[in-house]
């Protein structure tokens, strides 16, 4: 176990833990915390061969696809939520375009109790969900069966171990100790599964703020192999309390990423053409950033520890 | 009431599903149009109900503004809990969850949904997948559907079942091993549709078409009954509350250039 020294840049982090063929676990809150900052490292870093695992990825997924990092897909969803379609993705598995990947469809919950298999121990977790589907007769990690203590038919669903998890947090100390608020997806058993973790926080805190409100350590630092300090790494999506989701950014991308060679366009201009986040947001400009900070603080009542 | 100039197919649709929610109802949630069925039917319908959102989100009352996903910071301030997906999930599968809401590209008369793919000949088109909706169609008590209504989406035979509805004409849900009550209704953007003994069958055709027009634009034997009645118009406290939730009409189409699909 990793104790001290976890605090390293979004460059050192993707390049020490994700290699080639890695699979990734990303965009576990849903449309919340997104971590586009580190899915434009694997662009940048020019990862292949990735297996992508999801419940609903919004536009992260249809960048890292398009940019020709990934192999496999194990995802419910994915596409623009606002929008609709997601290009790449879909020229991904329509054309093989830039190249073909293989996709397994789960559902939400199925995914959901994948994870959670992982996050437990066990090889695999019942479900009374996906029978009649035919997300269960492709999937190759859907079984259906009956049960043993009752005359239910069931579908076990496989764990599913990440090799590596990247969770985006609100705030955490240097050892990885983390608060998140808001939705959580299935972030909490994404991050218990993976065999690493890297978190993204917005903000690293003393483990004396942490420690005052234990309720909130949603990830416990002894899981965690890596902490980057990178404020706004989710835009265009929304962190709670941080900063408001970037609607126009999602139009755009949906009406800037239609051809192959509009998409390669997009990518010239916010991912290879920029050397990290900072180049990123200077790109963005201050005015927009400005703009998407919360303007409406709504602190919690505070909860009383004392003895 | 005149569909177009006094209000929308999509703000018609959006009553005919708020009236669908049943006061006290625990409702699993969609965005788009089912998310404005929700608003307005916790103001005039069902003021106890209760929404579900699969990140994790469970409100006893509506955002105060418009969102577009379900994770907008509108969503999650003030909401009575935001936790994870399994622990809506959990009530989803328990058994607890009265309403849910699903859409796809295709749709048979048993209502099964494809919402993952659409092969042709010699092409495919590739939708986005799943989602919740699986869950939702296996699990929920009533399911309730919002479709476009044309020949190539109301079809014989789904290409993929996403979201089972009530099986083949063969098999029924429980020899399946489904727990939920399937499909309760489809509201289309030609009428609105129940189920009987799992088949779909017509309950309303919307103002301003005919039922001539309404089995041409289907892909299979459509039941159309005789005395079939017409939609009810959207009323004006039902219009009320869908304009002041989306002014802009980016869900609704009212009064926009701009809109979502």
């Amino acid at each position: 176990m990793k104790v001290t020294g976890k605090i390293m840049s979004m460059k050192e982090a993707i390049e020490k833990y994700v290699p080639d063929g890695s699979s990734v676990a990303m965009s576990t809150f849903m449309e919340q915390l997104i971590v586009f900052a580190a899915a434009h490292e694997l662009i940048r870093q020019r990862k292949k061969n990735l297996t992508l695992i999801g419940p609903i990825s919004d536009i992260l997924f249809d960048q890292v696809i398009g940019a020709g990092c990934v192999s496999e897909v194990k995802a419910a969803w994915v596409g623009n939520v606002m929008m609709g379609s997601a290009y790449q993705f879909r020229r991904a598995v329509e054309e093989g375009i830039p190249n073909a990947i293989n996709l397994i469809d789960y559902s939400n919950l199925t995914m959901a109790l994948a994870l959670h298999a992982a996050a437990l121990g066990v090889p695999f977790l019942p479900t009374h969900s996906t029978l009649g589907s035919d997300i269960l007769k492709e999937n190759p990690y859907l079984t259906e069966f009956v049960s043993p203590v009752s005359d239910d038919k069931l579908v076990a669903v496989e764990a599913l171990s990440p090799d590596v998890a990247i969770i985006p947090v609100q705030r955490c100390d240097e050892f990885g100790n983390a608060h998140i608020w808001g939705s959580l997806g299935i972030s909490i058993d994404a991050a218990k599964a993976a065999k690493c973790v890297i978190l993204i926080a917005e903000e690293v805190v003393s483990s004396e703020i942490i420690n005052s409100d234990p309720g909130r350590t949603l990830i416990q630092g002894f899981q965690v192999d890596a902490v980057v300090h990178e404020p706004m790494a989710c835009h265009p999506s929304p962190v709670q309390g941080k900063y408001n989701r970037d609607d126009e950014y999602f139009k755009e991308y949906h009406s800037e990423t239609k051809s192959r060679t509009e998409f390669e366009n997009w990518l010239r201009k916010w991912v290879y053409g920029v050397n990290d986040r900072t180049g990123y947001m200077k790109l963005l400009g201050n005015e927009r950033t400005k703009n998407l900070k919360i303007k409406n603080s709504a602190p919690t009542a505070p909860a009383d520890f004392g003895i | 009431m005149k569909v177009g100039t006094d209000y929308t197919l999509r703000e018609l649709m959006i009553c005919s599903a708020a009236r669908e929610i049943k006061n006290g109802d625990i409702v699993f949630v969609g965005m788009r149009l089912p998310l404005i069925a929700f608003v307005v039917a916790k103001q005039i319908y069902a003021p106890d109900s209760v929404g579900l959102f699969e990140n994790g989100v469970i409100r006893s009352t509506p955002s105060r503004s418009l969102i577009y996903t379900m994770g907008d910071s509108p969503n999650l301030v003030g909401a009575t809990s935001t936790g994870d997906m399994l622990s809506v999930m959990a009530y989803l599968q328990q058994g607890r969850v009265d309403v849910g809401f699903l859409g796809g590209a295709e749709v048979d008369k048993f209502g099964n949904l494809n919402s993952t793919i659409v092969k042709n000949e010699d092409s495919a088109v590739r939708l986005p997948g799943s989602g919740g909706a699986c869950d939702i169609a296996s699990l929920a008590k009533r399911v309730l559907i919002i479709m476009n209504h044309e020949k190539h989406r109301f079809v014989e035979r789904v290409n993929y079942i996403t979201s089972p509805g009530h099986g083949d004409g063969l098999l029924r849900r429980e020899d399946i091993g489904l727990r939920g009550g399937g499909p309760a209704a489809l509201i289309s953007t030609m009428g609105v549709f129940g189920f009987v003994d799992g088949v779909m069958n017509t309950r309303s055709i919307h103002p301003g078409f005919t039922a001539a027009e309404l089995i041409d634009a289907t892909g299979f034997d459509l039941q159309v009954p005789g005395d079939v009645m017409e939609t009810e118009h959207p009323k004006e406290d039902e219009l009320k509350v869908i304009r002041e939730y989306d002014p802009k009409g980016f869900w609704t189409g009212w009064n926009s250039e701009e809109r979502g699909n």
